[in-house]
Parts: structure tokens; C-alpha cells; sequence
């Protein structure tokens, strides 16, 4: 008989997902499904707003990574309102935004790293399920979690001193931003006490990632070998082959490092990318329409990143992405598990470029806003943490939304995340008489390296059957009908 | 004497209320000395191991499991808190409540301008919930024992609101605290 095994909900990621793994007669696993089971209807419920709302509606999709969707959205939305795209702003909207952008990046890798993922390292993926959380490193490790505190308060600190508010932000505007940094924020970032400045940050974030290579070194074969296969990998990057988290042309490589899509402007993301539906998730399954539905999936994110970036334009984080280019000797790193040491780079990376655009004068003074023609359609790409993120708005001429596509970084990795599941599966439970705890958790680890945002995955609106529900006069439920 | 014990879920919301729950920072730190966590997608107990004291809740109610782990949360919970504007009113997921599902539907699955869906295949699988006709705020399914609005409510005030919890000691409620954004 086969059985079936369930973990749900799937913790310590951000949102709501379960995982459903199908087991033959001799416990070999047969079929894995990583299932979105929540749903939400942005497409449909935010036609008739006002395009300038878009920007601050659509980040409530997801209150991990709300800057991604805002400045996605303000992205296009510059281009409706003749702002051009993503280059065409005036130098501080542009920084400005930049400084969020990357404060972002940094908050919210950092949360995933100590928050939610370090647990399984520090303790091992068979430690029992109390510990392994957060709090359990605070008693293990204190420096750890209070490093781990600390580097996401500073990031929270950016995006409020940018965005006016730490999560839900009303900063970026069509063609701009509305405000500038004051020189009293700007210092504390610079020369903050208690260790709230940036050169401590970047401190920390090497710190961080010589944990990770102490851990890789002890634990080779699994960081190496474990959910891993070979994929396409997908990004924006700029025009001169560096890495631009905000801004750049769509590039695609393949597992063996072809350059397959390059120089792709992001306006015209229709011609090189289609999304699948299947009936057993809500979250839609993208991939290259060239290659098609069997070979054109792609991995997003920060493993992705460093396969399609030639260089990293910061001077620390380029030396480590020159030894983790060394390890696969410049060839596309395919494991699963060095999603966590490309994502503590780019902690790196994002703590050397905020240390740049703080020091830089533009963002104190200069003009906020520009307007150009208007126009009906826009499309805005950024590279949120987990991956690439598409917004994509039509209006009509009372500037309503008529339109509104949302492909968002964690949709992007559909196809990856299942497999990685499956892969996880079958090398911890093929053949075995028993499934025991530490082996579901193991599938969850191989789920978590992708740092996926349940989230944001649940934008779309799914399913055609309802649930009808009668309700009595004190609004107690008395009879539920699925039609 | 034990430690209070806490109990946190997010159904239909974004999860930026747990977020602002973290954005308390250093007092992460005290708040761990001060109570012990249950079931909570930041820990990974999945199911209730006892009666906890205060249960905190993020979003509303979009679909039949929303329902499920509300009430499963009020059985377990001694308080329960709504946490934010998805909880207290539905919030922006509300928005689709005046929408035909079916448009919805179709925008999702079959009209959008990157989605290639010939077969016209929509989800419906024994894995997913079934959705309800509208999102609904918790206090119209279960009992809510207390209400902290904003999206998301401000870290200081999810601070100050749970050590009156756990201290028993009332909290001062001015004018200023409440943000409805």
C-alpha cells in the first residue's frame, strides 16, 4: 500500500506552504509536491485604483520584502507616468531608492540566515524541534542572535529613515521619492553607537560569512551534494555584466554556464517567459519559452545571481565571489545548499553599497521628482532578495488600472523548490522503515535554502470550488457546502 | 513560577505583523526571558503541545483552513489577540469581497499576459483549502479577547501590549498610539 506524508504547515519560511510526499509499497519515494495553499486575488481586486496606488497597495502581498513590491511597482509606474525606466530618475530618487532597495536586501537575508535558517546548522537537522528556532540560538549563542538582531535592525532603521515606515513604506512615488535623508539620519548610519554603523555592519557580515565557510569545511558532502541539481538560472544584471540588485537587463545561463537570453529589456519580459498551471497549487510555474515547459525552468536568487553576474562592483564581496567562483572552477554553481553562502555575499555586498550611497551627497539634497508623457502600459523588474520580481500595470485614460500581472521571486523558483524537495525526499527516506521527525525537517532545510516567501506566492487567486457557509443569527457557522 | 506562554499563526495576512512583532530588536531578547513559545511559524511546533496562555493572530480568514487553525487557536489559547489590520477587518485581502470569484479566477489562471494555460487548467486539488465566499476578520468566527490595529501595528505597541499581557499590569492607551494605516 502506499502511504502519504505530510508537513504541515512547513516552518521557519516565510508564509503559509505544505508539503505533500507520496511513498510506494517498500517506503521509495514515488511523487513530492511543495503545495501554495493560500490565495489572495491582487491581479483582478486592484483593476479600477488609481495607478499611484499601486506601489503602496501591492506591497501588502508580502510584509517580508514589502520595499521589493514597492519599488517593483514604482518602477513601473514611472514608466506610465514618463519617467522612463529605472535610469531615467533624477540622481537622488535614484540613490534614494537604492539605499531602500539595499537595506532591504540586507534585512531580509539577514532575517532568514539567523532567524530561521542558522537554527539547523548550529544545532544539526536531527536536534530536537524545540531548540531549533531562534530563541534556541539566543541561549546556544548569544553573539550569533544578537548579531543576527542587530544587522536586521539596521536594515529596518534604512528603510524607515528612506520609506517613512519599516514595513508598508510610502517612500518611492511615480518618478521619484519624497524625501530626502536628513544629515542627522545619514551620521547615525555613518557613526552610529552601540554598534548601529555601517562599518559595523560590514564587520558582522564578514563575520557571518566566516561562520558559514567554518561550517562548509565540517560539512562538505552535505553543502555540497544535498537537493542538488543542474538548472538554468535567471537574473537582471547590468549592462557591463555586474551585479545591479535594482536595476539592469533580464540574463539567463544554462546549467553548463551558455549564456541563453542576455540583454533583454525587462519591458518586453512576455517574448522570453510563459507561466504553467498545475490543479495542485495555487503558485503558477514559469519558464523560458524558448527552451520550453520540460527544459526552460530556472532557478532565481542569490545562487542564480552569481551564475549570471560577471562581477560584483564592491571591493570585499568581489574577493568572496572570486572564491565561490573558485569552487566551482567558474563553472554555474548548482547546489542547493550555497543559496545560504551567495546569500551572505550579497549581505556583504549590500552593507559595502549602502556605505556608498550614504556617503554620497545626492541623497541629501537635489530634485525629487521628474514627469514625462504619459503612458498606458509599464513594466518594473527588480532583483528582491529571493530573486527576480516582475510588476507589469496597464491604464486606462481616467488613470485607472485595467491590468495588473505580478510574477514574483518565489513563483520564479516553483520548479526548482519542487525538485529540491523531491531530491531531499528521496535521499533521506527512500527504503526507510521509518519516517522519522529529523527527516521531514531535512525537506523543510532543502525548502528553506531557497528562502522562499510564502507570501508573496499566495498573490494569485486560485481555485474554483467554494465553500458556501450558512451562518445563524449570532454569526455561528451551522452548515458548510463545498460546491 | 512558569513562564507565560506564547502561541502566534498568520492566515490570511502578509506576515509583516510578525515582522513588526521582530521589530521589537534587542527586546527580542527580554521577551524570550520573560515568556516561553508554542506553536509558531517562527519555531517549528507544529501542533499545540499544551494550553497556552496568550495566542496571537495575523490576517483574517480567506479560506477553510483559515477557519480550521482560528479555532484550533481558540481552544488552546486562554487570550486571544488580533494582530493588525487583516485580522481586526479583513484588510486588503477584503479587497476581492465585492469581486465575482470567477473573475478573479480567470484573471489568475488564464488571461494574464505571461501565463500560457491552453487546457484552461485551474487549481483545485484535496490539498488545497477550499476558499470562502468572502475574507472575513477573526472576531466574526471566534471570540477575540483583544484588538491591536495598524499594517502592521507598530513594534512598541505589540511591546507594550504583550508585557501588560503577561505582567497583568494595564496599559496606558493615549490618543497617539493607534495608527490605522
Amino acid at each position: 500500500m502506499s502511504k502519504k506524508i505530510t508537513i504541515d504547515p512547513v516552518t521557519r519560511v516565510e508564509g503559509h506552504g505544505k508539503v505533500t510526499i507520496y511513498l510506494d509499497e517498500d517506503n521509495n519515494v514515488k511523487e513530492s509536491r511543495l503545495h501554495i495553499v493560500e490565495f489572495r486575488g491582487f491581479e483582478r481586486f486592484i483593476q479600477g485604483r488609481p495607478y499611484w496606488e499601486a506601489p503602496v497597495l501591492v506591497q501588502r502581498l508580502c510584509g517580508i520584502c514589502p520595499v521589493s513590491h514597492h519599488l517593483a511597482a514604482a518602477k513601473a509606474i514611472d514608466v506610465i507616468v514618463g519617467a522612463g525606466t529605472g535610469d531615467g530618475l533624477t540622481p537622488t530618487a535614484d540613490k534614494m531608492r537604492r539605499l531602500m532597495h539595499y537595506g532591504q536586501i540586507f534585512q531580509s537575508h539577514v532575517l532568514h540566515f539567523f532567524h530561521l535558517a542558522s537554527p539547523d546548522l548550529l544545532f544539526g537537522l536531527d536536534a530536537v524541534p524545540e531548540i531549533r528556532n531562534i530563541i534556541g540560538i539566543a541561549k546556544e549563542n548569544k553573539h550569533l542572535a544578537v548579531m543576527g538582531i542587530m544587522m536586521r535592525k539596521y536594515g529596518q532603521e534604512i528603510i524607515k529613515a528612506t520609506s517613512g515606515k519599516k514595513i508598508h513604506g510610502t517612500g518611492a512615488i511615480p518618478g521619484g521619492i519624497n524625501k530626502h535623508l536628513t544629515i542627522t539620519e545619514r551620521d547615525s548610519f555613518l557613526n552610529g553607537k552601540e554598534g548601529q554603523n555601517i562599518d559595523q555592519m560590514i564587520a558582522w557580515s564578514i563575520e557571518a560569512l566566516d561562520f558559514l565557510k567554518e561550517y562548509h569545511k565540517n560539512n562538505k558532502s552535505f553543502i555540497d551534494t544535498f537537493a542538488s541539481f543542474p538548472s538554468n538560472h535567471l537574473s537582471i544584471v547590468r549592462d557591463d555584466g555586474a551585479m545591479d540588485l535594482y536595476h539592469g537587463k533580464i540574463r539567463a545561463v544554462d546549467t553548463n554556464g551558455k549564456v541563453v537570453i542576455n540583454g533583454i529589456d525587462y519591458q518586453n519580459y512576455t517574448d522570453i517567459i510563459v507561466e504553467g498551471v498545475k490543479k495542485w497549487t495555487y503558485m503558477k510555474f514559469p519558464y523560458l519559452k524558448d527552451l520550453g515547459k520540460e527544459k526552460g525552468w530556472y532557478r532565481v536568487g542569490p545562487l542564480a545571481r552569481m551564475n549570471t553576474c560577471d562581477f560584483i562592483p564592491s571591493e570585499l564581496a568581489q574577493k568572496e565571489f572570486e572564491v565561490f567562483k573558485h569552487y566551482t572552477k567558474g563553472k554555474p554553481n548548482n547546489s542547493t545548499m550555497h543559496y545560504h553562502w551567495a546569500r551572505l555575499i550579497e549581505v556583504l555586498h549590500a552593507a559595502e553599497m549602502m556605505k556608498e550611497l550614504l556617503n554620497d551627497p545626492d541623497i541629501l539634497t537635489g530634485e525629487l521628482v521628474i514627469k514625462g508623457k504619459k503612458q498606458y502600459e509599464g513594466v518594473g523588474v527588480i532583483e528582491a532578495p529571493r530573486g527576480t520580481l516582475f510588476h507589469h500595470y496597464k491604464i486606462d485614460n481616467n488613470d485607472q488600472i485595467t491590468m495588473a500581472n505580478l510574477i514574483v521571486s518565489t513563483t520564479n523558483n516553483n520548479d526548482p523548490m519542487n525538485m529540491a524537495v523531491n531530491a531531499a525526499a528521496k535521499e533521506m527516506m527512500n527504503g526507510q522503515a521509518q519516517i522519522t521527525e529529523p527527516m521531514m525537517n531535512a525537506v523543510e532545510v532543502a525548502i528553506r535554502a531557497y528562502d522562499p516567501c510564502l507570501s508573496c506566492a499566495t498573490h494569485a487567486l486560485g481555485q474554483m470550488p467554494l465553500e458556501l457557509t450558512l451562518k445563524d443569527i449570532n454569526n455561528n457557522i451551522i452548515d458548510k457546502k463545498r460546491t | 513560577m512558569n513562564k507565560p506562554i506564547i502561541a502566534t499563526t498568520s492566515l490570511a495576512g502578509c506576515f509583516g505583523c510578525h515582522m513588526s512583532i521582530l521589530d521589537i530588536d534587542d527586546k527580542i531578547l527580554e521577551l524570550i526571558e520573560l515568556v516561553d513559545f508554542n506553536k509558531s511559524p517562527i519555531t517549528d511546533i507544529k501542533k499545540f503541545t499544551r494550553t497556552v496562555d496568550i495566542g496571537i493572530i495575523e490576517g483574517g480568514c480567506c479560506n477553510s483552513e483559515n477557519i480550521h487553525i482560528l479555532k484550533y487557536f481558540r481552544d488552546n489559547c486562554k487570550t486571544l489577540v488580533s494582530l493588525g489590520e487583516c485580522a481586526i477587518m479583513g484588510g486588503l485581502p477584503a479587497m476581492r469581497n465585492n469581486i465575482p470569484i470567477e473573475e478573479c479566477l480567470k484573471e489568475a489562471y488564464l488571461d494574464g499576459p505571461s501565463t500560457h494555460n491552453p487546457e484552461g487548467i485551474m487549481p483545485n486539488d484535496e490539498e488545497l483549502p477550499i476558499l470562502l465566499n468572502k475574507v472575513y476578520p477573526c472576531h466574526e468566527i471566534v471570540k477575540i479577547d483583544y484588538f491591536l490595529p495598524g499594517c502592521p501595528p507598530r513594534a512598541d505597541l505589540i511591546w507594550d501590549a504583550l508585557t501588560a499581557l503577561v505582567t497583568g499590569e494595564e496599559m496606558k492607551l493615549e490618543y497617539g498610539v493607534f495608527k490605522y494605516d
